[in-house]
């Protein structure tokens, strides 16, 4: 919280869940509910930007279009009108990663809404990680997932795309399918991590690691002492 | 070493106090820790059991970061009915906040050997070498595992695992998915936890362990933060993945932590009577943002000093190696800013430039917003470029390098009573090196779902008459004695409160 501010008196005027309230200026719309007493449990989590737990969506006075953001990230303005969504209702869909044996294909069985999609571009306009979340859909649609891992990597599963698409679809979770799909069916395993995995199935360090384990608390200080 | 030994907080006089109650009595640890672990019961005297526990499981698990969610997979994996318990959404965590990577041992001049060395040096001789041994030999297999789930870690032109260099560390090994390393093995995990055979209770944190016949653990008291009762759990093992303790910000460092670590887990196995190892040592991560101030405690990756960002005081001089292990970093900053050469911001606190502009001056224009996108993105919000310039950091309580002392196969002195991830203790001595905690995770989150199914196969049926919370009744009593007239606090606490006072 930032007290100077609180001293010097810059104060903005916001509304809370439909209640006004009057809290320093640089808060973050999270710290305004603490100042202001909410008791924020669903709605926190990392305070980091990083878990999507505090989707929130909010107005400013005067403008009639409805804006989105994270609230433990977004700093309160004079007139602004917010309320945290806590927990939008998607559909997941169960499947095991290591089953998929056309993972191209079997996007439709798993999401076939994904297919649906109207090209508003309401769900990039709202993601506020800035993701091209419309452009991650069709790439999913067309089998490009290297292109969806890319465009969707920094996806912090808010769900707010979700809340504006007017094709009902999550794709949050489609993304999350496909950065799967091409991690665990397209990427050829890694051969520095095959080469380690031989070594250590054919006990190459077993030998050195016991010795080290078997050592006095002192010896071993010395024995590791050295960069080597 | 005097830097250290001046500078750190562990080893500081200022803001201790002597454990006059439990297994680690006598010990000197941060007042609140002390808090914490000499603490009365949320649950009030008499402490009774219900007629019927709530639920019957065979193994409970409670904290659903990165070490619960793999304990629950193994765990299910192995037959077992699993109930997952914790005290906000499954991935509410610190693992999902970790930005650098996992330290693997895959690099051809490497071995999981000098792994060993380096970890066992960075700790400063103090870790459990059974521990470390089994974190550095099973590690590479469990990183097999996060890639054959999908898990998307950076790659190097050859098609391998990307290594990059960490402090403190004698070879590049800590593998990553950009600045996005633990949100990227949180979504996959836990789309896999939802996807798998266990139960799920969000918003329910554990607020004491039951006991059972002959001292053994036979469930837990969970609580529900929405309807605000108690839960009763039967379980025949429990683990216990509660995690850090930031949010007890300890000597009123700001903090990296996510909102619920406030070190549940200690304070419920200390009445329980397990011992500790290395209650009083905490790791400050060198570089949490120091402003703008809403920002305050959050990360800036140590990788970003791996890839040549450099730091400075005041008098812009820089005043210690960058890629020294953390401890010594963070006293180095805390020694320029008590000696008056940090940078004085508007709050009237303190810090020194960390200056990621020298990456782009070395390595090419672009290579921060390629490597580390998530800083970037972060800090612009608040309208700071530091592709431009330097952000002023100081040290923010990062991790717990100590805890719930474990054996290899996660086991405490409490039978049935497991303990994975940063609860536990010894891995890391006393301090702990980038990368190992979320390797940590996997290996010891593995180890304790299949030894929890293990004890709980060859367990003896108990009836829940045998189960109670007289564990608790003899802590508080012990309690009273020691602290005759003095008030004690209630823990856990769950959360830290940030309501303005008397609001």
């Amino acid at each position: 919280m930032d007290s100077q501010n609180e001293e010097t008196g810059t104060m903005v005027r916001v509304s809370i869940n439909g209640r006004e309230y009057s809290v320093p200026q640089g808060s973050t719309m999270v710290q305004a509910m603490w100042y202001t007493g909410h008791e924020v449990i669903h709605g926190v989590g990392c305070l980091g930007g990083v878990c999507g737990a505090c989707a929130t969506v909010y107005r400013i006075e005067g403008d009639f279009r409805l804006r989105n953001a994270l609230a433990c990230q977004t700093l309160v303005s004079e007139g602004m009108s917010f309320s945290m969504l806590d927990s939008y209702p998607i559909q997941r869909a169960h499947y095991d990663v290591a089953g998929l044996t056309d993972p191209k294909e079997e996007l439709f069985t798993y999401y076939p809404e994904s297919a649906t999609c109207r090209n508003c571009n309401a769900c990039t306009e709202v993601c506020p990680q800035g993701i091209d979340v419309r452009d991650s859909v069709w790439r999913a649609n067309f089998g490009d997932f290297k292109a969806v891992a890319d465009l969707t990597f920094s996806c912090v599963m808010c769900g707010l795309c979700v809340s504006r698409c007017i094709a009902e679809m999550a794709p949050h979770e489609i993304a999350l399918y496909a950065r799967r799909a091409y991690g665990a069916k397209e990427l050829p395993f890694p051969p520095n991590l095959r080469h380690r995995l031989d070594q250590i199935h054919s006990g190459t360090f077993e030998g050195d690691l016991k010795r080290l384990e078997s050592l006095t608390p002192d010896e071993l200080k010395k024995e590791c002492e050295v960069r080597s | 070493m005097r830097l250290l030994s001046s500078y750190y907080p562990d080893y500081r006089p200022d803001g201790k106090a002597t454990l006059k109650v439990g297994t680690n009595k006598g010990a000197v640890v941060p007042r609140e820790i002390a808090d914490i672990l000499e603490s009365r019961s949320r649950l009030p005297a008499p402490r009774t059991l219900p007629d019927h526990p709530d639920h019957d499981v065979d193994i409970l698990i409670l904290g659903g970061g990165g070490a619960g969610i793999t304990a629950a997979l193994f765990a299910a994996k192995e037959g077992r009915s699993v109930l997952l318990a914790t005290k906000l959404r499954v991935g509410d965590s610190n693992t999902v906040m970790a930005e650098g990577g996992i330290q693997t041992a895959l690099g051809e001049e490497d071995s999981p050997v000098i792994h060993f060395r380096d970890t066992f040096r960075g700790g400063h001789g103090a870790n459990d070498p059974s521990l470390l041994s089994v974190l550095v030999s099973e590690g590479p297999e469990m990183v097999e595992w996060l890639v054959s789930r999908g898990i998307l870690f950076d790659r190097d032109p050859q098609g391998g695992l990307s290594l990059r260099k960490g402090g403190g560390t004698s070879r590049p090994r800590l593998i990553s998915a950009k600045d996005y390393t633990g949100l990227e093995l949180i979504r996959v995990l836990k789309e896999d936890v939802v996807n798998a055979p266990v139960e799920i209770l969000e918003f329910s944190p554990a607020i004491e362990l039951i006991s059972g016949p002959e001292g053994s653990c036979a469930g837990a008291v969970l609580y529900d933060l929405d309807s605000r009762r108690h839960i009763y759990v039967k379980a025949k093992s429990v683990i216990l993945a509660t995690g850090g303790a930031g949010r007890l910000h300890l000597s009123g460092f700001a903090t990296s932590n996510h909102f619920g670590a406030t070190a549940d887990g200690l304070t419920m196995a200390y009445r329980m009577g397990i011992p500790l190892v290395h209650p009083e040592s905490f790791q400050f991560h060198p570089t949490g943002v120091m402003f703008p101030s809403e920002m305050a405690g959050m990360l800036i990756t140590e990788a970003v000093r791996g890839a040549g960002a450099r730091m400075y005081n005041r008098l812009g001089k820089r005043f210690v190696n960058e890629l020294e292990t953390r401890d010594v970093v963070a006293s180095a900053i805390i020694r320029e800013c008590a000696e008056g050469r940090g940078v004085k911001t508007p709050q009237g606190t303190s810090g020194v430039y960390l200056d990621l502009v020298a990456i782009d001056r070395d390595s090419g224009e672009g290579t921060v917003e390629k490597r580390f996108p998530n800083i970037l993105k972060l800090m612009k919000r608040h309208h700071v470029d530091p592709t431009k310039r330097p952000i002023l950091v100081y040290p923010t309580l990062h991790y717990q390098n100590g805890g719930i002392r474990i054996d290899a196969q996660t086991r405490t002195s409490v039978s049935h009573l497991l303990v994975a991830g940063e609860a536990s203790g010894g891995l890391h001595g006393t301090n702990r090196l980038m990368g190992n905690s979320l390797l940590e995770l996997f290996v010891f989150g593995r180890r304790a779902g299949v030894e929890a199914a293990n004890l709980a196969m060859n367990r003896p049926a108990f009836s829940w008459r045998e189960a109670s919370l007289a564990h608790v009744d003899r802590f508080e009593e012990e309690l009273s004695s020691a602290f005759s007239t003095e008030e004690r606090p209630m823990a856990p606490v769950l959360f830290p409160d940030y309501r303005r006072q008397g609001t």
